[in-house]
């Protein structure tokens, strides 16, 4: 086990060549400890910006105690271990990653687990727009894997995904689930207006109060619970909206009867 | 600067060096016959392959279509980034790369002169900006004059010295150097919403056709002695049953040629070589185009390879980027440039294990390996529309070596793999025949006397592989000569070494060559044509051409035409 505390607050972009336990994976401490880092435009050393320790010898897992907001990239492309980040986190946490588990205690920048392919993100803070949506123009949503926020999350979470779950306990921005075409994403809270906008196929489930549907989404039926995952299942009843039908979509927007009374129009037309 | 290159195996094939160990030396940026070798710096190529630098026919790399495609993409820059170092500027890019890493990736490979072909007359400033910002490398461009307005009524009144007085004039405002015709009279068709399907189709509004156009431009060329053919993207490209059209457009000139210079050059041929009906019974064309072009002597063409890899197409040819957008279900662009042409990107993911880009993949190779002649066809993957320009040192091992055909073979779609020309066909290139198709031919082929060679005179634009022909046979050892091409050992660009081990060691400014062809009367710019510059242009006939200050640096080549 590897721990990183940073030397001093940030204050230029931080990319390092990588933070993660596929990389750090059979270096002694002075090896990682000489890893490239850019700091702006300067590339530097990572012992320059992070002292380096080695906790545990043999365990597959870093953990990163202090603000890291400025840091991007951390556990791009992991595969395997843990990432454990006491502090807030910053842009493409967890990129293309294919496997093992990244928790953060703090809150966390824009696109965190973009392009992802498989593993887990756990956040307990809020996170910045565009969660697991792609880098701008790529279609490349994600793939699989699961992402659990337990603050609130910005616009476009949850964009072009293919297959995989996003569970937000708190409210998330405009635009969520915009342009998917499978998978979940749950909402406990509130969902900002234009969710599911453009989606082709998969569910997205609207737990508190969901301040419009777009005109191009119909109405289904409505529902007693439906299940998000294995083991978590949300009690109605629910509307059941298909759409988006601009796109000829056939994915189902789930929201809460009890919260959006607002909606109660659209009953009539069932 | 005196420089020597000692004891490479020389492969030049315009003098017909054929891997001879010899030395070259160089003085005052040009190749001469022998030096003072004790103040000469040395360059020591024992057991290294010398050749002229790579020249590179056709290879989008500048103009408002080219960068168009790089706005499209940020997902394309993102994924490939060279930061600066002290000496290079810092830059993004797959396959649409920025102008400087551009001429660097080049470099590296051993290429030192490259063509930007389809430059939209009313964008040449904006082309040669981006090519002023592209180092390392020299550079020339050709414009697009198939579907100009005044191209089109001058044929259809069948004036063709007047016509050839106005292409001269063209090339020398544009700072052009060949004629691009693409698509010939669909892209008028275009802007209506129209396309032409055969030579013989009338181009809306216009009392003209494309064989008119095709040979029209193809007696202007000839008028105007100008040193490459008129350069033809074919019409109907990338539709299956095209290589008809193909064959048509190569025998419409043939009466046109004079005897062994060659009258047309059929660009990224592998586009225009399909057979079938559609796209499920998709065959490849080869054999019928191979067969033709090798019993004639008037026609050159270049591959337009396809390389299983993310890219993005671009081309002038609207109508067939607006199906390939409906094709793929991409996101696109699609422009209609005036009076002058129309373009379009859509970016495009060859998969091996698709059936249609898999027989792409085998035509493009069949092409090469049947035409008997190297001198006849080059190696091009129509960068970006076939793949990046980097990826050329894989066609050279395909080219090279049958094993490394049959392993990439191996994981293609199988159906195509049962349906392709390749298992058959056995032949090997050498490294003489690679040369011819990398740089002599490509350099003959354009008329650049300086290019592609290495005797007494010529440009001293030298490239270094370390790879030993004596020891290593590429046809088994391919991966070797693959990795060799990769990265050149040196590169020289005007005897200045400018790569050293597949890194920059010094940035240097390419020139740009364009012709001033000199006709016995200048082109009438009549108050007609100022007026309809000011009725249909968004550009005053003033501020249209490009002024020689224009170019950074500026290599005019003085013709003297027939009319």
């Amino acid at each position: 086990m590897i721990n990183l505390y940073p030397l001093m607050q940030f204050k230029l972009p931080i990319t390092p060549e990588g933070i993660s336990p596929d990389l750090f994976q059979g270096k002694k401490r002075e090896e990682i400890a000489e890893l490239k880092i850019w700091e702006g435009n300067r590339q530097k050393t990572l012992k320059e910006l992070f002292k380096v320790e080695e906790a545990k010898a043999g365990e597959m897992s870093i953990a990163i105690h202090g603000d890291v907001s400025k840091v991007r990239r951390i556990g791009a492309f992991m595969t395997v271990g843990e990432i454990v980040i006491n502090g807030n986190a910053g842009m493409h946490l967890g990129e293309e990653m294919k496997g093992g588990k990244i928790i953060v205690n703090g809150n966390v920048g824009g696109w965190a687990g973009s392009m992802m392919r498989g593993g887990e993100i756990e956040i307990h803070g809020n996170v910045s727009d565009y969660l697991g949506a792609p880098y701008r123009g790529s279609n490349e949503g994600i793939y699989g894997g699961r992402i659990v926020v337990h603050g609130n999350v910005g616009n476009e979470a949850g964009a072009r995904m293919k297959k995989g779950i996003l569970k937000i306990y708190g409210s998330a921005g405009q635009f969520a689930g915009f342009r998917m075409h499978d998978g979940t994403i749950y909402v406990q809270k509130d969902c900002q207006a234009r969710a599911g906008a453009c989606m082709v196929n998969g569910k997205i489930v609207v737990g508190g109060l969901l301040e419009s549907i777009l005109p191009t989404f119909t109405i289904d039926s409505v529902k007693a619970k439906v299940k998000v995952e294995e083991g978590e299942t949300v009690e109605g009843p629910l509307y059941v909206f298909l759409g988006d039908l601009a796109e000829s979509g056939n994915g189902k927007l789930y929201v809460s009867k009890e919260k959006n009374p607002h909606l109660s129009d659209h009953e009539k037309l069932l | 600067m005196e420089l020597l290159v000692k004891n490479g195996f020389v492969y030049d094939p315009i003098n017909g060096v054929d891997g001879e160990k010899m030395d070259i030396a160089v003085k005052d940026r040009k190749i001469v016959e022998k030096l003072n070798e004790r103040k000469a710096r040395k360059i020591d190529a024992s057991g290294m392959i010398v050749m002229p630098g790579g020249v590179d026919i056709h290879t989008h790399i500048a103009g408002s279509e080219v960068n168009t495609g790089r706005l499209l993409r940020p997902e394309d820059h993102f994924k490939d980034v060279e930061p600066k170092t002290p000496k290079t500027r810092s830059g993004v890019g797959h396959s649409i790369p920025s102008t400087f890493t551009t001429g660097y990736r080049y470099a590296r490979m051993g290429y030192t002169t490259i063509m930007n072909p389809s430059m939209p007359p009313l964008e040449a400033k904006h082309t040669h900006e981006e090519l002023n910002d592209t180092p390392m490398l020299d550079k020339a461009t050709y414009p697009l004059l198939g579907d100009w307005w005044f191209v089109l009524e001058y044929l259809g009144q069948g004036q063709i010295e007047e016509l050839a007085r106005h292409v001269a004039w063209m090339l020398t405002t544009t700072k052009g150097y060949a004629i691009k015709i693409v698509n010939p009279g669909g892209l008028e068709a275009w802007g209506f919403g129209q396309n032409v399907h055969s030579l013989d189709d009338q181009v809306p509004c216009f009392c003209v056709t494309p064989r008119e156009i095709i040979r029209g431009l193809c007696k202007v060329n000839k008028l105007l002695n100008l040193p490459h053919t008129i350069h033809v993207h074919t019409n109907n490209l990338g539709q299956p049953g095209n290589y008809t059209t193909a064959l048509e457009t190569m025998r419409c000139v043939e009466d046109l040629a004079s005897e062994d210079k060659p009258a047309i050059h059929i660009t990224h041929c592998q586009f225009s070589c399909f057979k079938g009906d559609d796209w499920r019974t998709l065959e490849s064309g080869a054999k019928e185009i191979a067969s033709y072009v090798n019993r004639h002597s008037h026609v050159t063409m270049d591959m337009g390879q396809v390389i299983f890899a993310d890219t993005t197409t671009m081309t002038a040819d609207g109508p067939f980027q607006f199906g390939l957008s409906e094709l793929t279900g991409n996101k696109w662009v699609n422009h209609d440039v005036e009076t002058e042409t129309s373009a379009g990107i859509v970016p495009f993911k060859y998969r091996r294990k698709s059936y249609v880009h898999a027989i792409q993949w085998s035509i493009g190779l069949e092409l090469a390996l049947l035409i008997e002649d190297p001198w006849k066809i080059f190696m091009t993957t129509d960068h970006p529309n076939g793949g990046p320009f980097t990826y050329y040192p894989r066609i050279i091992a395909w080219l090279m070596s049958r094993k490394a055909r049959e392993a990439t073979m191996k994981r293609i779609n199988p159906r195509a793999r049962s349906r392709s020309l390749l298992p058959s066909i056995t032949r090997e290139m050498g490294f003489y025949e690679l040369a011819i198709m990398t740089r002599a031919g490509q350099a003959r082929a354009l008329g650049l006397e300086g290019k592609g060679h290495l005797g007494v005179g010529a440009d001293a634009d030298i490239a270094i592989y370390n790879v030993n022909p004596e020891t290593t046979d590429p046809a088994r050892k391919y991966k070797t000569v693959r990795k060799a091409f990769k990265h050149a050992a040196y590169t020289i660009k005007n005897g200045e070494i400018v790569v050293k081990n597949d890194e920059i060691i010094k940035h240097v400014e390419g020139a740009t060559v364009w012709l001033d062809v000199q006709t016995s009367e200048r082109a009438e710019t009549t108050e007609e044509m100022k007026r309809k510059f000011r009725e249909y242009w968004t550009v005053e006939y003033e501020n249209y051409p490009v002024t020689e200050e224009y170019l950074e640096i500026s290599h005019p080549k003085t013709l003297k035409a027939d009319v």
